[in-house]
């Protein structure tokens, strides 16, 4: 047996494992129509390369990664593409963006795929090219794009591969089940990622403890392959084994350093979906057009996994499960502990849905009003970053963000431990995850106003260089007449008194004569005033219909130069009833 | 259809902190039941009028501050601080003696701070060392164990006790010195000496008659409370610790300027009381393990230093109040070290990039 560490922390929800795991993986009749998000991974969306009207077949590339950090999607299916168009999310924040939206046409035929016998051959460029186009993107929840990670910067070296079969959340056995029906495949894609990234000295397939199944399929297909490197580490279950830094802790021993990536420490952690997805890309050429996803909760009549095509939605995905409405207390995708609430099923399966969970009301009820923290501590001996939630909570309901950073929020990986365990029912996540935004958000405001400090001192800087040299001219131009001055005197002098003009009393004059003309006749001015209302309240209509076209961010703006032409308006009548009470008064 | 709307974690664990609270009572149980058993049903009165009169208080503030007063009534904190308070009372304290405590817990200590879990200071402590300072001569009697019973006397029941605690009617069997007031007033026999004469001592085992069972007893129910993970084992056994690490030091082979054994200051006082019901209070000691270490140690030094050489014969409600001031200076250097940081911060540091 290998060795294994603990992690800090950690807690036992009751696993509820069984519920999915009764039935053999199934699969569905397609949806009449599969909704792809063009954005569906960590990075940047891809961009649409089909358009509305186009045919497509199965696992032909329709949208194309923009740039390093994004992935390829493919069509899932064969049929038309019905729309490019902003849909629902399944996302947190519910909003909706673009998606290619595919009317099956029922036959599913595929595209021309591009198989590889003999992969072991080829280079390291090919084989990353091939992962990379394939569209995998992080099938364990988190969607990075795998590609990055089997390709580290060239100086770091990394000895170790970890492939996390972990699946430490409550419910979720997709990975389990993947492990189970395809183990052979998981073997397989493992070395390819091995060959990736130059034969790391261990390769580790981590699993928790409660999956014997899983380890035992997956050391069957090991003890098939001659000279394996492969190695099956299992470990007590404890919920959040399973998260990338808490994995690499358990496994080698080893911490990511804050801020850093797990390829610093020498280690590639993939999860085991991501895996099976590149070795059928790289030896079938099947891009990443499906997955295995757990269906479960009580609220269900039938719980199990199924292999389900990447855009289904998952309205369509419950009909088939016997789903009633009336009993689900909410709509999760994902797991109980990190999963997040849907606001409708109109939203399809994306790459990193490994859970539809629909639990019924007995089940998970909703949470009670949360009480006053009392200091236990609970949390703090939950959490597996070693932090104090509390004290995160404290400030966090404070504002305090300087105190904030110096207790590491930003090392909290949202496992929701704390949460579990708070006998006050505190929801601390939801005050972490607030005080993240507004840290960014500070960070953002910061550095704009970093950037117009430095342009306003870079202006001061020139105002007073200008200042200056103009000084520096002033001074000599002084020189010069003075000199001119003395000159004239000398020559005065030697010409006699000459008589001596008051020039002041003229220059006075002057300026009387000046403002006089400048009295304008009340007529002028009423018009004057007149014109300066009617030319204010166009520019307002103006800036109102502007206002109301623009959206987001603009529309602000918009709307703060509505005000100040409102602003205007009012002025300009202000002074015009002025005008006329003066008049007439 | 919108499902309801909310952010993970979905899943939690069951019990809510009422639960946790009705567990410390619970626990206090085998220390009540000792305490009734060697002095009489005082305390088992003293608690049941403290835990009332506490749970009143807090519902009249809570009403005053137009909370939703059986929202933080069921939380069971009052009850405790009241049960708590009742514990460290002389058995049969006179009513109104009580009532000023419940008043300073609750309503000073607790709700003038802002409420459960807004007070700097342990509110029961907050109460006895109020009581202390206000009531010395009713706060420093003690009644005889029943060891110490003359032939044909019986230990006071319950009748006469409500009789002193509401009319001051006074008890017979009252009045006994408590094992740390012999010691206190001790400096010239040897440690063996005064075991073997003094009555508390010879009919007694290691610490004084029914003290030292008493302590056993709140020992038993804080062990149960850690095996149930209601606190963690840093403060109480850091204060043990170096309550016996001073009391070794001190102890003087016994002579006549000894401070007692370990053992004698284990068991005796409010010693087991303070460590398990006390020091453990969350919302007023240190935040981190290292910090409540700290924190407990630093409580049982404060301990023995003034039970030894201080004007009180027991120290544990001073020793927690001073360190409940220290509580955030101690925060402020113990913050764990976080995974993936080389080393932990201090408070308020900035992390060089
Ligand atoms: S678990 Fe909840 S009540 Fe206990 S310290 Fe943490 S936040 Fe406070
Ligand atoms: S959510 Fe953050 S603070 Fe809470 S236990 Fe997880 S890592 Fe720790």
């Amino acid at each position: 047996m290998r060795k294994v560490w603990d992690i800090h922390g950690g807690v036992h929800p009751p696993e509820n494992k069984q519920q999915s795991m009764q039935q053999a993986l199934a699969s569905l009749p397609l949806a009449p129509e599969l909704v792809l998000p063009l954005n569906q991974h960590i990075g940047k969306p891809a961009i649409a390369i089909v358009a509305e009207g186009d045919t497509v077949l199965k696992g032909q590339l329709i949208a194309k990664a923009d740039g390093p950090i994004s992935a390829n999607i493919h069509a899932p299916t064969s049929g038309t593409v019905s729309g490019i168009e902003d849909r629902t999310l399944p996302h947190p924040s519910g909003g909706s963006g673009p998606c290619i939206v595919i009317s099956s046409d029922g036959k599913d035929t595929w595209a021309e795929l591009d198989a590889c016998e003999n992969y072991q051959t080829l280079d390291h460029n090919t084989l990353l090219e091939k992962i990379r186009s394939a569209g995998i993107a992080g099938m364990g929840g988190a969607g990075f794009p795998a590609a990055i990670k089997l390709n580290p910067r060239g100086n770091l070296k990394i000895d170790t591969l970890i492939l996390n079969g972990t699946e430490c959340e409550p419910y979720i056995t997709a990975d389990d089940t993947l492990m189970q029906t395809r183990a052979q495949e998981v073997v397989a894609g493992a070395q390819i990622l091995a060959q990736l990234l130059g034969n790391p000295k261990s390769i580790l397939i981590g699993i928790e403890d409660n999956k014997p199944e899983a380890i035992r399929s997956i050391s069957k297909a090991l003890s098939e392959v001659e000279n394996n490197p492969i190695e099956v580490v299992s470990f007590p279950t404890k919920y959040p084994s399973g998260g990338e830094k808490q994995l690499i802790q358990i496994l080698t021993g080893r911490e990511v350093p804050a801020g850093k990536l797990p390829a610093d420490v020498g280690v590639v952690c993939q999860n085991v979906g991501s895996t099976v997805a590149a070795y059928r890309a790289v030896r079938f050429g099947e891009p990443l057009i499906s997955r295995i996803t757990t269906v479960v909760g009580e609220a269900l009549e039938i719980q199990r996994n199924i292999e389900v095509p990447i855009g289904t939605p998952i309205g369509y995905i419950l009909e088939q499960h016997g789903f009633t409405a009336a009993n689900v207390s909410r709509l999760i995708m994902g797991g109980p502990m990190m999963g997040f609430a849907l606001n409708t099923a109109d939203v399809p399966v994306i790459k990193t849905t490994n859970c539809i969970l629909a639990p019924s009301r007995a089940e998970m009820p909703a949470p009670p009003p949360a009480q006053a923290c009392i200091r236990c501590g609970m949390c703090a001996e939950a959490c597996p970053a070693s932090l104090l939630p509390q004290q995160l909570f404290w400030y966090s309901m404070a504002e305090d963000l300087d105190k904030l950073e110096a207790h590491n929020i930003a090392d909290c990986i949202e496992c929701g431990a704390c949460s579990y365990v708070c006998p006050s029912n505190i929801p601390l996540v939801q005050f972490y995850r607030a005080s993240k935004g507004a840290m960014k958000q500070h960070a953002i405001d910061k550095e704009k106003s970093d950037r117009s400090r430095a342009r306003f001192e870079f202006r001061q800087q020139r105002i007073e260089k200008a200042e200056v040299e103009k000084e520096a001219k002033r001074a000599a131009r002084k020189v010069a007449a003075e000199a001119a001055k003395a000159k004239l005197a000398a020559k005065q002098a030697s010409e006699g008194d000459s008589p001596k003009t008051d020039d002041t009393a003229d220059v006075v004059a002057a300026a009387i004569a000046k403002a006089k003309t400048q009295d304008i006749s009340p007529e002028v001015q009423l018009a004057k005033l007149e014109r300066a209302l009617s030319s204010a309240s166009s520019r307002l209509d103006r800036t109102l219909a502007r206002a109301e076209e623009a959206e987001g961010e603009k529309k602000d703006a918009i709307l703060a130069r509505v005000k100040d032409a409102e602003l205007k308006v009012s002025d300009a009548k202000n002074k015009l009833a002025e005008f006329q009470a003066r008049e007439n008064g | 259809m919108a499902f309801m709307q909310m952010t993970s974690p979905h899943a939690h664990r069951p019990g809510n902190t009422g639960h946790v609270m009705k567990l410390v009572i619970l626990a206090t149980l085998p220390g009540l039941i000792t305490l009734s058993y060697f002095f009489g049903p005082g305390t088992l009165i003293n608690v049941f009028t403290a835990g009332i009169m506490a749970m009143a208080c807090e519902a009249l503030v809570l009403k005053l501050r137009q909370r939703p007063v059986m929202f933080y009534i069921n939380d069971y904190s009052a009850l405790v601080t009241g049960v708590l308070l009742g514990l460290a009372l002389p058995p049969y304290t006179p009513w109104w003696v009580i009532a000023v405590g419940c008043v300073s817990a609750i309503v000073l200590a607790k709700q003038l701070y802002g409420g459960m879990g807004y007070n700097p200071f342990n509110p029961a402590m907050v109460g006895y060392v109020i009581l202390l300072i206000s009531f010395p001569v009713e706060m420093t009697q003690w009644a005889m164990p029943r060891t110490l019973l003359a032939e044909g006397q019986a230990l006071t029941g319950p009748i006469d006790g409500l009789a002193k605690m509401w009319f001051a009617t006074p008890l017979d069997a009252y009045t006994g010195a408590t094992p740390l007031d012999v010691f206190k007033q001790n400096n010239s026999q040897l440690v063996q000496h005064l075991y073997d004469t003094q009555a508390v001592f010879s009919t007694g085992r290691w610490a004084g008659a029914g003290w030292e069972w008493a302590n056993i007893g709140f020992l038993m129910g804080g062990c149960f409370l850690l095996y149930k993970k209601v606190f963690t084992w840093h403060a109480p056994v850091s204060m043990l610790i170096s309550l016996s690490l001073m009391a070794a030091m001190f102890n003087d082979g016994g002579s006549s300027n000894s401070g007692g054994s370990p053992l004698f200051h284990l068991l005796s006082g409010a010693t087991m009381l303070g460590a398990f019901f006390i020091v453990t209070d969350p919302v007023s000691s240190a935040t981190s393990n290292k910090g409540r270490m700290i924190y407990g140690a630093a409580i049982g030094i404060l301990i023995y230093l003034i039970r030894t050489w201080g004007n009180y014969p027991d120290a544990v409600a001073f020793a927690v109040l001073l360190l409940n001031f220290a509580a955030p200076f101690i925060d402020y250097y113990t913050l764990p070290r976080t995974y993936g940081h080389n080393k932990a911060r201090r408070g308020t540091e900035k992390e060089a990039e």
